[in-house]
């Protein structure tokens, strides 16, 4: 007998959705093995506050500063690469103000590269074969669901989720929803 | 607009996406033909030499920088303007956003193009990549082409970043509804998004992140784009003023080049219900605030220079206030200011069409104002025996007209195959947080609670 991979509800609405993730959370579901979809952000629900939390911003700044650590060494390094002695006329040989435009523009790419690899590790993309994944959420549809419900727990998650609202229980058994 | 339902949105949006009409295809091959005739006359000046354009000592800057500057400053349109109305939480920036952050990709990667065109040898161009060379040629920091290289480089990642990062959660839209080839290739560019409330998070915060990072990389740029010519002691360009004043004017030159765009987009892709007359009107403002600060700004340098009375200044200013120029100059203040402000500030005027006008004339009167900045200062530099005169030769002509029609077919290739509007932002836009809705329905339960 195929083991089911994950039991899920289609809501049509933000505020069923709602209830539907209070019912699972009132049937003891661990949050880690709770999944929604939807498509598009709904501030506010309590469904879409799981994984706020997120060192983005950190990051993007220690990225900023190596960036700029980068930018200065790179400007620093090209003025004083010369092989011969220069006479300056008593000018200084690392010219500051260039330096730090060099210095500012790749603090800022630093910041921006950062955060887009952040992002990308963080939502784990790209990944073209997710786990779960039903065509309908781009129908407006809000996935409700949970991943590899146990035998005794699957009536009860799905019958939770109709009482809440939902359309549909689907049950997926490797790729097929069924 | 009236309430539309999600499907409604989502139906319309990417209606355009569905197939091209034989008057598309007409205007994409008439487009082509100009951008093809454009690099043929690229070509030609590689192998014939830069003399076959009309750069003649003493005027070594031309149209082809006037064209960088210009495009430099309408890429300002998108990235910058997004950003801002990102941070400001402007609900009506919605349809906006993505209309605006194409013209910078591509304005940008336009403008970019011209220094390696007007280099005459552009197979050495890459002379400007900081690399360590082993004829021990190391590039010059102190030089603001570097800078410029530095600053555009990090615009250009940045503003393509900007423009990618919400464009996949409607890749994933269009990926759901297509089939065959087409459901690959938008399976592929939607990276997998399921829409997870941690990828809606990342995707708000890195979005955040990046408008709080590309504003003042943008001002940067034209900062820098102005100290080419600040940083010289050229009559007229050795100005402290140049960086805030080529600023204002490339954000003025960005909102006209965008009110342009969504209004032609409005009316080829019927997009009446989503780019409504608020945000033309809101927009209009802008461009109203913007054409008064640069005429600000232009009073400002020419008083300046009328008091200081020093000759070489006084020889560029009268050339164009009332020598060769001054057709020029004064079209330029007549396409800048005095149409568009009376267009702008009288409210029945400021609607579609008015807007849009306004914003052609302010199109052309900015590029005026780059072709004026530069080729005036270098035909009359300090020295009367060198002053000399320019004229721009068909290669110049054939290669501005060239890059104009590439932008405009880039624009429509990129509205047929990507959703022109973001669709999830849009939608998101519809619905209310659910203690706004408590408020509406339940305010005594709200306020108890």
């Amino acid at each position: 007998m195929p083991i089911p991979e994950a039991i899920y509800g289609l809501f049509s609405d933000p505020s069923s959705a709602e209830r539907g993730m209070d019912a699972l959370s009132r049937a003891g579901i661990r949050p880690d093995r709770i999944v929604v979809m939807s498509a598009e952000p709904f501030d506010g629900y309590s469904f879409s506050k799981m994984d706020e939390a997120t060192p983005m911003p950190w990051l993007a700044a220690v990225g900023g500063i190596v960036g700029g650590t980068c930018g200065f060494l790179l400007a620093r390094l090209t003025q004083e690469a010369y092989p011969f002695p220069l006479i300056t006329g008593g000018m200084p040989l690392l010219a500051p103000w260039p330096t730090g435009i060099v210095t500012y523009e790749l603090t800022m790419l630093g910041a921006v590269l950062t955060t887009i690899v952040t992002l990308l590790i963080t939502t784990r993309l790209p990944n073209w074969k997710p786990k779960l994944y039903d065509p309908e959420v781009s129908n407006g549809k809000i996935l409700i669901g949970v991943l590899e419900p146990s035998d005794a727990t699957r009536t009860e998650i799905g019958s939770r989720l109709l009482g809440a609202g939902a359309e549909q229980i689907k049950t997926t058994f490797g790729d097929v929803p069924s | 607009m009236t309430a539309k339902t999600p499907e409604q949105i989502t139906r319309d949006l990417l209606r355009p996406l569905s197939g091209v009409s034989p008057r598309y295809m007409f205007w994409a091959a008439l487009l082509a033909g100009v951008a093809v005739a454009a690099l043929c006359a690229f070509l030609y000046q590689v192998y014939t030499g830069l003399g076959v354009s009309g750069l003649r000592t003493p005027v070594f800057w031309g149209f082809y920088i006037t064209n960088f500057v210009f495009w430099i400053g309408l890429s300002h349109a998108g990235t910058l303007i997004s950003a801002i109305l990102r941070l400001a939480n402007a609900t009506w920036r919605r349809p906006v956003t993505r209309c605006a952050e194409v013209i910078t990709v591509f304005a940008l990667s336009i403008g970019a193009a011209f220094p390696i065109i007007h280099l005459g040898r552009p197979w050495l161009a890459f002379f400007l990549f900081p690399y360590p060379s082993e004829r021990g040629i190391w590039p010059n920091i102190r030089s603001p082409l570097l800078w410029d290289f530095f600053a555009i480089n990090t615009y250009l990642i940045s503003s393509v970043t900007f423009l990618l990062l919400p464009m996949v959660p409607d890749f994933a839209l269009v990926r759901d509804r297509a089939a065959g080839w087409k459901k690959k290739i938008y399976g592929a560019v939607a990276l997998g998004w399921t829409g997870t409330p941690r990828q809606w998070h990342r995707l708000e915060t890195a979005m955040h992140i990046m408008a709080i990072a590309v504003i003042p990389v943008a001002v940067s740029v034209h900062s820098i784009v102005s100290w080419d010519f600040a940083m010289a002691p050229v009559p007229m360009w050795h100005s402290t003023i140049f960086a805030p004043y080529f600023v204002a004017g490339a954000i003025f030159s960005g909102i006209a080049a965008l009110i342009l765009a969504m209004a032609l987009l409005r009316k080829l892709l019927h997009l009446e219900e989503y780019l409504l007359p608020i945000h033309f009107e809101n927009l209009g403002k802008l461009l109203l605030v913007m054409s008064l600060l640069w005429f600000y700004f232009v009073f400002a340098e020419r008083l300046t220079a009328w008091y200081g009375n020093e000759p070489s200044e006084m020889a560029v200013f009268w050339v164009t206030q009332h020598g060769s120029y001054a057709p020029l100059f004064w079209t330029m203040v007549f396409c800048n200011f005095l149409i568009p402000f009376p267009i702008l500030a009288i409210k029945k005027l400021r609607t579609i069409t008015g807007t849009a006008i306004a914003s052609f004339l302010v199109v052309v009167g900015m590029w005026l104002e780059r072709f004026l900045i530069i080729v005036p200062s270098l035909s009359h530099k300090y020295l009367p025996y060198k002053w000399g005169t320019y004229r721009p030769t068909w290669v110049e002509i054939t290669i501005t007209a060239g890059t104009f029609c590439t932008m405009v077919l880039l624009y429509m290739i990129f509205s047929k195959i990507v959703p022109i509007i973001s669709v999830w932002e849009l939608k998101a836009g519809q619905h209310e947080e659910p203690h706004a809705l408590r408020l509406a329905t339940q305010p005594d339960q709200v306020e108890a609670d």
